[in-house]
């Protein structure tokens, strides 16, 4: 009898079927594997792959003890092969690490950012232009920038060249940074004199798919299209301005020389993200740098609100002890 | 390719258990990939079987579950199965819907063998 239904279970499996049994789960057995996949694992493992676990020997008395396995039991014709249920993130590390750096900027009272674009968009121009103009309108707030690459120092040199510290992150043959990366990175880079309220920009590798899926422990992902790369972008790309809270459309002074329909590129960033912000801006010319400051402040300031509340708990806790 | 750091964190998941729970190789291995997470499954599969030999996942059957993507659609109020981001509400034609289910990507279970 089946153990599983009850059914009465002749062997000839034909019979049954014909016989009008109707469950369909009928292929007797009844083990964690479907019987296809049973089938091949025998053929990779060799006949004797469910034989069941041979019995530790003493090696002094000789003695056999069958119990040794996991299952502390022999069961004649099982393994003791079982299964492990873990229903784990499989980002759920670079997940950990992401909100240990979240932590450990809001504490500094550093809002991080982290600018996801492809190649070419004007990602390190942007930022080198976004450094000037904040050192004009708000000079007490000290900006620090982690570069990811996959190789040289070209970025990085770009950005200490505006007199701001820069870190060059190169992943080799990485196609994203990772939360590990950047909490290296800040350790590196942060001195602990950048202030109560400081920005940190992190530049992503160039590459619209796979820095989507790595949270680094940022406030926010700042998506930016330049209108000489196609309005269609965000739909072909859906997962990056998915997970964008704002998309910069960058060189828009050289619209009057393109077929780019703004409306068009803001119609489907919408389609992929409902809430998504877009501004308009071009770091050449300066043409909508002012929005994009605002920006930047109100995006900063729930983070100090974070930092001071980190801080008095700090004090709380320390006067409690 | 960033399905081969994702195979990478599969295999350190698996070898985590493996400290805690002392097996010696895994011979199944489940995994569940929506299909909004953003990965390709194909790839991911190819990436493993490249990162197998020589681990605890050498000679492993892996199945791969796809489940569809789900979205909440802000205008009619609906959940609907869509199967990318960027696709209209099958009951309104609306395009503002926010995904709910299709975006996970986890280790479900794996059967484990002692040598």
């Amino acid at each position: 009898m089946c153990v599983v239904c009850g059914c009465a279970d002749s062997g000839d499996k034909g019979a049954t079927m014909e016989g009008g049994h109707a469950h369909p789960h009928h292929h007797h057995g009844h083990a964690y594997m479907p019987a296809n996949r049973r089938v091949s694992r025998r053929a990779q493992a060799g006949p004797d792959a469910d034989a069941p676990a041979p019995a530790k020997v003493d090696a002094l008395s000789g003695d056999l003890h069958f119990g040794a396995g996991a299952a502390r039991v022999s069961v004649p014709g099982m393994s003791q092969s079982r299964a492990i249920r873990l229903e784990a993130d499989i980002l759920g590390e670079n997940g950990r690490i992401a909100a240990r750096n979240r932590a450990r900027f809001a504490a500094h009272g550093v809002t991080a950012l982290n600018f996801v674009s492809s190649p070419g968009s004007g990602k390190t121009t942007l930022l080198c232009a976004t450094i000037e103009a904040l050192r004009a309108r708000a000079p007490q707030w000290p900006v620090a920038v982690i570069e990811g690459d996959q190789q040289t120092t070209f970025d990085a040199d770009r950005i200490r060249a505006t007199g701001a510290p820069a870190l060059q992150v190169n992943t080799g043959k990485g196609c994203h940074l990772d939360a590990p990366m950047v909490a290296e990175a800040f350790d590196r880079l942060h001195d602990g004199k950048m202030g109560a309220r400081s920005l940190l920009f992190i530049e992503n590798v160039g590459n619209l798919v796979c820095p989507a899926m790595w949270d680094l422990g940022e406030a926010a992902k700042v998506a930016i299209l330049s209108v000489t790369e196609g309005e269609d972008k965000p739909l072909k790309y859906p997962d990056m301005f998915a997970a964008a809270s704002v998309m910069l459309l960058n060189k828009i002074d050289l619209l009057p020389h393109l077929r780019f329909d703004v409306q068009r590129c803001i119609d489907f960033a919408r389609r992929v993200n409902p809430r998504i912000e877009v501004l308009q801006l071009s770091a050449v010319t300066g043409e909508g740098m002012d929005a994009w400051l605002d920006w930047l402040a109100r995006t900063a300031a729930p983070a100090s609100i974070a930092g001071l509340e980190a801080a008095l708990e700090d004090i709380v806790r320390s006067t409690a002890t | 390719m960033h399905e081969a750091s994702l195979a990478g964190g599969i295999l350190q998941l698996i070898e985590q258990t493996a400290r805690r729970e002392h097996f010696a190789r895994v011979t199944h291995l489940r995994l569940e990939a929506g299909q909004l997470a953003g990965v390709e499954s194909r790839a991911l599969r190819f990436a493993l079987d490249a990162l197998a030999p020589g681990t605890l996942l050498d000679g492993a059957v892996i199945d791969i579950d796809e489940p569809p993507g789900e979205a909440w659609c802000m205008d009619c109020s609906h959940t609907v199965t869509i199967a990318q981001r960027g696709d209209a509400c099958e009951c309104c034609g609306g395009y503002r819907l926010q995904p709910t289910g299709g975006t996970e990507l986890k280790v479900i279970d794996m059967q484990v063998e002692d040598l």
